[in-house]
């Protein structure tokens, strides 16, 4: 026995133990890492290539692009360009005056959908909510825009004509004449019927994550679901809900074929909602992007990049205010 | 002793007399809106509406003002709130359905999948032509796009989900970002960034391009979500197993989530189909069938349905223009059915 154990051969030298990870594993990193900057890439290279083009309007135009409010090219009779007028003032003042419309329309629907698909709906009924609402929000804008134009145009135009008679007095619900068709404010509900479900989903999202434990304290102290929703859903989902908005403003001023459709486009600063005249940003790039010579498609390059920046802006924001207060976008 | 067993009770459950109360209170307000429409100077369905509205705030406030008080009145209102605003929500959406049901049923016709409108104009009679040219070019561009964007959606998902690296939240701030670029700024990039330097030429190619750009953040999203609702225990049970990461990720943690993946494509395709912005700048829109997107205009469904509203005028346009909507929307059903019955059933 004794010289048995004298043979044992010698322990192996330990064996080198190590976090780094193998050849395979980096490679592998690597390659998910370089995917995962895609979409940095690709916002970068918007940015970019928008600017190659249209830097140069933007400099000769200098801020009056954003204020000015003609778009004209002047050309003489061999058909070169001896004048150029861009300014996207009046339709930068389209897209906000739809957008504003659309989200103090939109958002207080969808916030009491929220609530009534969170506190009030239960079993069957709910589910089937939640999924019709999801589906509307993949139908395409273009259904939306022609739909507002066959159906939804006449009984707007009621309403619009309504507000006109009793509040005609206050100069934004005021018309130069009576034409009420294909107004912004037209537009505007359509796209509140277009951001409501985005609105919704995330709003629902934030009203399901309100703390259990805080509902049913205020349940047990005698509150009705009024007060509850007071007290506790409204100030933990705040944030979220505002953030929501603003994802629904984002897209209601990147809108552009049901805008086109809806709106009847006219290059004119327009600031009555109820008169049949306006525009956004997008629609103009569409309109004009036909017949446009290519100083011209240099201009809307540059009025596409302040679109872009400005719904980055947009989203920036909503980003910040979701993730701050809980719940995630959508 | 006689012992008593309670029996259970849900006293805070509507019972039937409270059921019975919300109806009547419900048929009341019908009736008073009815009323007011015939009676006074309101008039046709949206003066209805809002009388019914009206109505039935008053009458439910009175109701529980005078059974349980001012609290339980104010909170009757907002549930009258709510109710009507999920009733607002779903009018459109019903309306819309219904629309293009209704003109959509015209338009089609045997033989409207396969013919195209090489020899027809829009104006002519519905049975001719048809929308064979649009379908196969959105069925192309969509491909292209989606062959493109599903491997970037994934790596940017695994970078969320797995490495976890330090530019893990910026890049999901990104991909929120991108999800908002809006459509026609997708066209417009792909025009100076590839179509007037290096092409030269519209064609399908560009538009799959610029359908990837919208498609790319959808796909990242929801297999992000998927991803995250992988038990962290089968990842750990695969490094445990003596997995390399890569073999962890390709072997346990993709395969789990195969029908999430798939969900992924299904809501990234519902929501590039019907795009139309971006495809009206750089697509080029042809009329007859090209299955080359490389090479030439091509057509798709949204331009078919755009061209068909906006240059015929006569009926024929219109119903032509209907029925097409009607394709594209039992598509986007279609691909939203899929999508419920796959995520409705449990993660492996």
């Amino acid at each position: 026995m004794a010289t048995e154990l004298k043979e044992r051969p010698a322990p192996p030298s330990p064996r080198e133990i190590t976090t780094k990870p193998r050849r395979s594993d980096q490679i592998f990193r690597i390659i998910v890492t370089i995917g995962g900057m895609a979409s940095l890439v690709i916002l970068g290279l918007i940015a970019l290539f928008l600017s190659i083009k249209g830097v140069h309007i933007l400099t000769e135009e200098k801020f009056g692009f954003i204020t000015g409010s003609a778009w004209e090219v002047t050309n003489d009779e061999n058909g070169t360009i001896i004048d150029t007028k861009f300014g996207i003032g009046a339709m930068l003042l389209g897209t906000m005056l739809a957008a504003l419309i659309a989200i103090s329309v939109g958002v207080p629907v969808a916030v009491l959908s929220a609530l009534y698909l969170t506190f009030y709906a239960n079993g069957r009924l709910k589910t089937f909510l939640i999924s019709v609402i999801d589906l509307m929000a993949a139908f395409p804008s273009l259904l939306f825009g022609f739909w507002g134009f066959f159906v939804f145009m006449s009984s707007a135009e009621y309403w619009a004509k309504l507000i006109n008679k009793y509040l005609g007095f206050i100069p934004l619900f005021d018309v130069p004449t009576p034409i009420f068709e294909r107004s912004p404010f037209i537009a505007g509900l359509v796209l509140a019927i277009m951001i409501i479900p985005i609105v919704t989903s995330i709003s629902r999202e934030i009203f399901d994550q309100t703390p259990l434990d805080r509902v049913q304290a205020a349940y047990a102290l005698g509150a009705t679901k009024l007060a509850m929703i007071k007290a506790v859903v409204i100030p933990y989902g705040r944030g979220g809900i505002v953030g929501g908005a603003m994802l629904g403003l984002g897209r209601a001023m990147g809108e552009t074929v049901a805008v086109y459709t809806v709106l009847n486009i006219v290059y004119q600063v327009n600031w009555q909602i109820l008169f049949g005249a306006g525009g956004n940003i997008a629609s103009l790039i569409l309109l004009k992007f036909g017949e446009a010579g290519p100083y011209e498609v240099d201009a809307l390059m540059a009025a596409g990049l302040v679109l872009f920046l400005l719904t980055l802006l947009v989203n920036a924001t909503a980003d910040v205010l979701i993730n701050r207060f809980g719940g995630k976008g959508r | 002793m006689s012992t008593v067993i309670p029996t259970p009770k849900k006293p805070w459950q509507p019972t039937a007399l409270d059921k019975l109360e919300d109806f009547l209170l419900v048929v009341a307000a019908f009736g008073v809106a009815g009323a007011s429409v015939k009676f006074t100077g309101l008039d046709g369905k949206i003066g209805f509406f809002f009388s019914l509205f009206f109505s039935l705030l008053l009458l439910n406030y009175g109701f529980h003002y005078y059974k349980r008080g001012t609290a339980a009145a104010k909170d009757s209102l907002l549930q009258v709130f709510t109710v009507m605003a999920i009733v607002i929500t779903c009018i459109p959406i019903a309306s819309i359905v219904g629309t293009v049901v209704i003109k959509g049923y015209k338009g089609i016709h045997w033989g409207i999948l396969t013919n195209d409108m090489a020899l027809n104009s829009v104006n002519d009679p519905v049975a001719q032509g048809g929308l064979g040219h649009a379908l196969v070019g959105t069925i192309i561009m969509v491909g292209l796009a989606l062959i493109i964007s599903f491997p970037i959606g994934v790596l940017t998902a695994l970078y969320l989900t797995e490495i976890r690296g330090p530019l893990a939240r910026p890049i999901r701030f990104l991909v929120q970002a991108m999800s908002g670029v809006p459509s026609i700024v997708a066209g417009l990039f792909i025009l100076s960034s590839l179509v007037y330097p290096v092409t030269q030429q519209l064609s399908g190619l560009m538009g799959s391009l610029a359908l990837t750009i919208l498609m790319i953040p959808t796909i990242a999203r929801t297999a992000e979500e998927m991803l995250l609702l992988i038990p962290n225990e089968l990842r750990e049970a695969g490094v445990a197993l003596g997995g390399t990461q890569w073999r962890t990720v390709a072997g346990v943690v993709l395969p789990a989530a195969k029908s999430g993946l798939v969900t992924a494509i299904i809501l990234g395709i519902a929501r590039i189909i019907g795009e139309t912005a971006p495809l009206l700048l750089v697509s080029g829109g042809g009329d007859a069938l090209n299955v080359n997107p490389t090479q030439g205009a091509m057509g798709s469904l949204p331009y078919y349905i755009w061209k068909s509203f906006l240059t015929g005028g006569t009926p024929e346009a219109f119903a032509r223009a209907w029925g097409g909507m009607l394709v594209l929307l039992s598509f986007i059903f279609i691909l939203f059915g899929l999508a419920r019955y796959l995520s409705g059933r449990k993660v492996a």
